[in-house]
């Protein structure tokens, strides 16, 4: 179980960046496909969809991280575990 | 001396002041969250009022914006107001989320529409949702810790659950008054720029100030005061919380591999559902929120149900299979709503009438003299009560040649230098009883996923940190999940759906919108099968 969780680990670091790109990419192309009316709504969305899912995609890269590196192999059983 | 009469008395006592606790807390949380939801409820009427006349789609999909952004900042909200709560106490931190809310809901319903004060209307109406989505992310986290840390070891699950039925019985209480007011006041009256849809958000003030006086009988959490009274409370809730490695890990955790699938399911099966019949499958305003309210009435029990359930065998299965299902079965729900609205299932009677038709019943627009509209009403009624109603209007512009202040004269059809190519046709579809309860049956089902994904959280959250910082460490992702992931479920999946639109498929993919919710509950639900724990943790005292 703690090799599937550090290979996964791997998959979520991979994924995140992953999912930067295609997002950046999707805003990029949709911008340039809209309309000079509709221009400025197109990068509004793309700006808020952008500005929220980059800081939570590294987060992500984190969780990934700490899963690759077994931090999760065990889980703390008390409070004490957490603030020690 | 102990007697067993007075163990008797004491359990007793107990549990009446459990019930106090619940139910206080019960009330203002249901009170936030019928505060939040008046807003989507009303987006299509606040996108007319708040927006330019002429925007449409745009000012739909602007409103459904700020309607997000209220979401948004609800984790912000979670660090402003916990790290209050594990400062000051949870009593007062909830208290003060409560008036902020219940402020910033009441002045929505004062601020006049984009036709009086233009574009400051959108700007103030922005400040004030971005007030009551950070007085939410405050309030639940608060609720949940103050009611779980009354709750004896062994029940927390099942308490909790009392609080976790307060979002939806909000969104109901939200949908009654809306629709009581509109059937009293007719559409017209509801819709105009100080008419009836302002109710709902004036009615707020009313509903916190007497839950505000409950809340101000309410006593310290008794962890939260025996932590304060050794001096043990946390003297930087964030940095402890966010800072330190060990408890960081188990934020992210709950996030992915719990609050992030959660938030999706919840947002999918009470508002992406709702938003799906109603302008998807045209089902008329009123019997798409009846069909709401009688669904979610029916599924509520269940979330005290699988709260209670978590207590016994543990909180991880119950939500990962609520997930799971979801994942595997709302592609076939939805499409099955397509089905049963569609006007090719259905049998034809000889009831086919057009009331309204043709050129001579002409609609001058009232800006506009050169501008007419051309009206025409087709009726279809079934066999199985089922009712189609097609309004198609089509525009016409013409010279003028009876003078300025008159209407054009269509007649002369060498006067008309426009026609729309493309005439707009509204539909709106009663269902019949049958159908009506297929539809009913199908979103019972979506709300209990939600109640086995939502029902045990609030405990398993709780569970997961150290009293002195719980507030703040559980309310950080509960609202990133529910806030940003659940709450961007109709924004994105309108969205994703405009993206699929082609001019040889001008509808677009109906169904795209799905994958969104699909995806991120897919991702949740493996990080949560791997790596959460099933064990229920019986001592929070810590």
């Amino acid at each position: 179980m703690n090799t599937l969780k550090k290979v996964l680990g791997v998959v979520w670091m991979l994924l995140a960046p992953t999912i930067i790109c295609f997002l950046v990419y999707q805003a990029n192309l949709k911008i340039i496909a809209a309309s000079e009316s509709t221009k400025a709504n197109v990068i509004l969305q793309w700006a808020i969809i952008l500005i929220i899912f980059i800081p939570i995609c590294v987060g992500f890269f984190l969780f990934g991280k700490y899963a690759a590196t077994n931090e999760y192999a065990q889980l703390p059983s008390s409070s004490e575990e957490i603030q020690n | 001396m102990i007697t067993g009469k007075t163990i008797a008395m004491n359990a007793e006592k107990k549990q009446s002041s459990i019930a106090f606790v619940i139910g206080a807390s019960s009330v203002g949380t249901l009170i936030e969250w019928y505060d939040f939801y008046i807003f989507g409820m009303l987006a299509t009427i606040l996108s007319k009022q708040f927006f330019p006349a002429e925007a449409g789609t745009a000012a739909l999909l602007s409103t459904l914006a700020i309607f997000a952004a209220g979401f948004i900042v609800r984790p912000f909200g979670a660090l402003v107001f916990g790290r209050l709560g594990d400062l000051i106490g949870r009593k007062h931190t909830f208290l003060l989320t409560l008036v902020i809310m219940g402020g910033s809901t009441f002045a929505i319903g004062l601020v006049p529409g984009f036709a009086t004060i233009g574009w400051a209307a959108p700007i103030i109406v922005l400040v004030l949702r971005l007030l009551q989505g950070l007085a939410l992310g405050g309030e639940y986290g608060g609720a949940a810790t103050y009611v779980a840390e009354h709750a004896p070891a062994g029940q927390r699950g099942f308490w909790t659950s009392w609080i976790q039925t307060t979002a939806t019985l909000g969104l109901f209480l939200a949908l009654g008054v809306i629709i009581l007011i509109r059937s009293n006041q007719g559409v017209e009256n509801f819709s105009a720029e100080w008419g009836g849809w302002r109710y709902p958000f004036w009615i707020s003030i009313l509903l916190v100030g007497v839950s505000v006086l409950i809340r101000m009988r309410m006593s310290e959490s008794p962890m939260f005061t025996k932590l304060k009274s050794e001096g043990k409370t946390s003297t930087n809730p964030l940095k402890e919380s966010f800072g330190n490695k060990a408890n960081f890990k188990m934020v992210l955790l709950a996030l992915f591999g719990a609050v992030m699938g959660q938030g999706v399911v919840w947002y999918t099966g009470q508002f992406y559902a709702q938003s799906f019949i109603e302008t998807v499958c045209k089902i008329d305003f009123v019997q798409s929120r009846n069909i709401m309210l009688v669904a979610i009435l029916m599924a509520t029990p269940c979330f005290v149900i699988f709260g209670w359930l978590s207590d016994k065998i543990g909180r991880k299965w119950i939500m990962l299979l609520g997930m799971l299902l979801a994942i595997l079965t709302y592609r076939p729900i939805y499409k099955e709503f397509i089905a049963i609205t569609s006007a090719s299932n259905r049998t034809q009677i000889v009831d086919y009438r057009i009331t309204k038709a043709g050129p001579l019943m002409p609609l001058v627009d009232v800006k506009d003299k050169h501008k007419m509209y051309i009206r025409q009403v087709i009726d279809t009624a079934y066999l199985d009560g089922s009712h189609f109603k097609y309004t198609i209007t089509d525009t016409l512009i013409g010279f003028n040649e009876l003078g300025v202040n008159r209407p054009i004269n269509l007649l002369n059809p060498t006067l008309i230098k426009y026609k729309s190519p493309k005439p707009n046709v509204v539909i709106e579809k009663t269902m019949g009883k049958s159908a009506t309860w297929d539809i009913i049956w199908l979103i019972f089902i979506q709300i209990v996923y939600v109640t086995m994904v939502y029902g045990p959280i609030a405990a398993f959250l709780v569970e997961m940190f150290p009293t002195k910082i719980r507030y703040t460490s559980m309310s950080l992702p509960y609202h990133i999940g529910n806030g940003v992931f659940g709450g961007l479920v109709p924004f994105l999946g309108t969205l994703i759906v405009e993206f699929t639109k082609t001019s040889a498929n001008p509808a677009g993919d109906v169904l795209a919108g799905l994958w969104y919710p699909i995806g991120v509950a897919a991702v949740c639900f493996i990080i949560g099968l791997v790596y959460l724990s099933n064990k229920v943790d019986q001592n929070v005292m810590d």
